[in-house]
């Protein structure tokens, strides 16, 4: 209507141009004022939503959304840069839960529940191929360091002495405990993808020694296809199943895939 | 003889609206997950002039200890903002109206003519169609930054999905601190813009809300 008024009519009145445009200024603010109610109301419903594992649910629906769309769109297998053993510096020990107990490196067993349920000695686990790589750990905070790692394929691993699951939940030992007797246990969940990946190491050593306690010892996780926070420590169970596992920092409002 | 002038189409004008809150939000939450590794700076050799951000910037908006509140927020804006984003360029594109916006081969000059007014140096502002040259090349400038944005923060999202990208970006840690520079291209954008829109006045102003101009002058052809 205003559009027929405005080029196609005979010349307007000065009066009636300024009516005109006043009448528009009006619509047009009134239809902005409904778009920014729509928009802050929107936010501030998110905002206010109940959290689920730490974070506002709706939140949380559009990480499972951009993880089934990364999943959808992204090659599995596509492997990371790996860099000059050179380049490798040291590493910050950026979190000790789990790693709290006083520590029994000798004799230490992968325990494998789930469908499978087994013992695993180290000496067994060192039996599979070795790996070496130089690769870029990345922390969800924000950092990131080359780092060399040796080790075995967790794909291998899970090939010899697990069975398929769509899922792989890993913790430090199930009754860990801080010096003052609370509970400390690390956890993470993998997808079965990104557990396989030919960079998803099971790790012995680090920039060519063997790993410290403050690392993990007598072995973790190291993926490039994840944060830092999926890298579990000290790890004791290998849990295979079908549900979701939890994860110690997604129960924190944390991105349960964190993928790269 | 005052008469109103088409000057921004609708849907550039609700794209530009949207952009609003989207780009503020995208900031506000990327400033949460910089919090936890505020390692950029303005100095020379170990010299600090200006550390982003000190602390009291954080305390007083509220920004600390909340990356995964951070994150989330990001990586669900962050389609909103792409598909404004795309949509928009590709307005352009479709309708020509990327004619008004892109700078030519005078515009540099123009620019810089357009500025020494604008600091009242000169006496006359070059020729301009809908927009100046100023104007064209910031606002082509800050699509091109939207661009940069999103494929930076892509390298960054998914580093090794896109392992490609992100060295051909000059690798991870370039890459963020690219990022983290081109929000600040934004904040800079954005204060620019607003003075700009304010000294220009009103009738301007009004133009990117109801898309029409008031100008005076005769109609060709009414005498």
């Amino acid at each position: 209507m205003s559009k027929n008024i405005v080029e196609d009519a005979a010349p307007l009145s000065d009066t009636a141009v300024e009516a005109e445009i006043r009448r528009l200024t009006r619509r047009s603010f009134a239809t902005g004022a409904v778009g920014a109610l729509l928009g802050g109301g929107a936010a501030t419903w998110i905002a206010t939503r109940g959290l689920e594992d730490g974070i506002q649910w709706p939140l949380r629906r559009v990480l499972r959304f951009n993880e089934s769309v990364s999943q959808a769109i992204f090659g599995p297998q596509r492997l990371a840069p790996e860099f000059a053993p050179q380049l490798a510096t040291d590493l910050r020990v950026n979190g000790r839960v789990g790693l709290m107990s006083a520590a029994a490196a000798d004799n230490w067993s992968v325990h494998v529940t789930g469908v499978a349920d087994r013992h695993i000695p180290l000496s067994a686990i060192r039996e599979l191929p070795m790996h070496e790589m130089t690769t870029e750990f990345k922390c969800v905070e924000g950092w990131s360091r080359i780092v060399s790692w040796k080790g075995v394929r967790l794909a291998d691993f899970l090939q010899k002495f697990g069975t398929p699951s769509q899922y792989v939940g890993m913790s430090t030992p199930i009754d860990g405990q801080d010096a003052q007797g609370n509970a400390d246990r690390y956890y993470v969940g993998f997808d079965r993808p990104s557990a396989i990946h030919p960079q998803t190491l099971l790790c012995f050593e680090m920039n060519g020694q063997p790993l410290t306690e403050g690392h993990g010892a007598p072995l973790r996780l190291v993926s490039t296809v994840k944060y830092g926070y999926k890298c579990i420590k000290r790890l004791s169970v290998i849990d295979l199943t079908n549900d979701r596992p939890a994860d110690y920092w997604a129960k924190r409002g944390y991105d349960w895939y964190g993928g790269h | 003889m005052k008469r109103l002038d088409a000057k921004h189409p609708r849907p550039i004008r609700w794209m530009h609206w949207f952009n609003v809150p989207l780009l503020f939000g995208m900031i506000w939450s990327g400033l949460l997950i910089y919090w936890a590794n505020d390692v950029y700076r303005i100095g020379v050799g170990g010299t600090t002039l200006f550390h982003f951000f000190p602390e009291w910037f954080y305390s007083a908006l509220g920004l600390d200890h909340r990356l995964a509140e951070g994150m989330a927020w990001h990586f669900a804006l962050m389609w909103l903002l792409a598909i404004n984003g795309l949509c928009y360029v590709s307005y352009l594109l479709l309708t020509g109206e990327w004619r008004h916006l892109a700078p030519d081969h005078r515009s540099p000059r123009e620019a810089i003519e357009v500025m020494l007014h604008d600091l009242k140096l000169r006496k006359s502002a070059p020729p301009q169609g809908k927009f100046n040259a100023a104007q064209r090349i910031a606002y082509t400038g800050v699509i091109l930054m939207g661009g940069g944005a999103l494929v930076t923060g892509l390298a960054i999202y998914k580093p090794t999905q896109t392992a490609w990208l992100t060295s051909l970006l000059g690798g991870y840690e370039w890459v963020r601190w690219e990022h983290f520079w081109l929000a600040l291209g934004f904040v800079a954008f954005f204060l620019v813009h607003v003075a700009q829109v304010i000294k220009t006045g009103w009738n301007n102003f009004r133009a990117m809300v109801t898309g029409y101009e008031v100008v005076k002058g005769e109609e060709p052809g009414h005498e």
